[in-house]
């Protein structure tokens, strides 16, 4: 099962386009209610974006825009434009219909809501 | 030390696992050379928006007859914290990067991979620059500065005459 998710994995990162794909910083914070996860995925925009929730698998991909521009070479280079993507295994059990993300600036955040834990039974022991 | 590492490779229930140590090579090339990939990613500058140097933000610069364009990475700085300012022929870049977490809420963080706090950064380039014809715009977390040349400084097409 596990090899699966990897190769479902993998045939899904295949892109068209022949460009590198990043692994891009990434901030996991929880809070009382939520886990939050931010992503750094600069030249990105909000329709460039992947997310995927399967079971306790959390797979995030953009696609990156290519910049040119007309009359000009580029003539000094320190970082490419790409894709990215990054999966975690989340340990709490998420809220899936709350889940919400935004982007802004070219960063990803993501908002996901801990499922509200199944009420205690009280098992009463009865004497012998 | 390896020993160890080298056993959980071989199961391949750990598709975490960042070590390449002992393993299979020609078992799957696909997912191997991604993995080496995102090594690779860790190992160079790209895992973080830095450069070699350890500067930031990572630049790319175009050049033409008409001037220059500077593209920078600040994913996650708003327009309003960053300052762009141009004097001659050199650019410079300031503002400042923001914690995940809003200040003053109590988290716990399991992963902290972003940088934050004051930021700046100063390119010299191969020609002056009519500081007022400067734009910049942001776009998805890349600054984009069109630098333009005075018109009194641009290359001038020479005429051969001939004698």
């Amino acid at each position: 099962m596990a090899e699966q998710a990897i190769h479902g994995d993998v045939a899904r990162m295949e892109t068209t386009r022949a460009l590198p794909t990043f692994t891009p910083s990434t901030d996991i914070y929880e809070t009382g209610d939520d886990l939050v996860v931010m992503v750094e995925m600069p030249g990105v925009g909000a329709d460039g974006i992947d997310i995927k929730l399967d079971n306790r698998t959390l797979m995030i991909t953009g696609c990156g825009e290519t910049t040119t521009i007309e009359g000009y070479a580029q003539t000094y280079a320190e970082y490419r434009d790409g894709n990215y993507h990054r999966s975690f295994t989340l340990s709490e059990d998420i809220d899936e219909e709350r889940i919400h993300a935004t982007m802004k600036d070219g960063l990803l955040k993501l908002t996901l809501p801990k499922a509200s834990p199944p009420p205690t039974k009280t098992i009463t022991v009865k004497a012998g | 030390m390896f020993g160890a590492i080298d056993q959980v490779a071989k199961s391949k229930e750990d598709h975490m696992l960042r070590y390449s140590q002992g393993r299979d090579v020609w078992a799957d090339p696909i997912l191997n050379l991604q993995r080496m990939q995102e090594e690779m990613n860790r190992l160079f500058g790209r895992f973080g928006t830095m450069t070699e140097a350890g500067e930031y933000p990572s630049m790319n610069v175009w050049t033409g007859e008409e001037g220059a364009m500077v593209t920078a990475e600040v994913p996650g700085v708003s327009p309003e914290n960053i300052e762009v300012t141009v004097h001659r022929n050199t650019l410079t870049l300031k503002g400042r990067r923001d914690e995940a977490a809003p200040t003053g809420e109590e988290v716990t963080y399991h992963r902290r991979e972003r940088d934050h706090g004051t930021f700046g950064r100063t390119i010299a380039l191969p020609f002056p620059v009519d500081s007022d014809r400067v734009e910049a715009s942001f776009r998805n977390g890349v600054v984009k500065i069109l630098l333009p040349r005075p018109e009194a400084d641009k290359p001038r097409r020479i005429k051969i005459s001939n004698a």
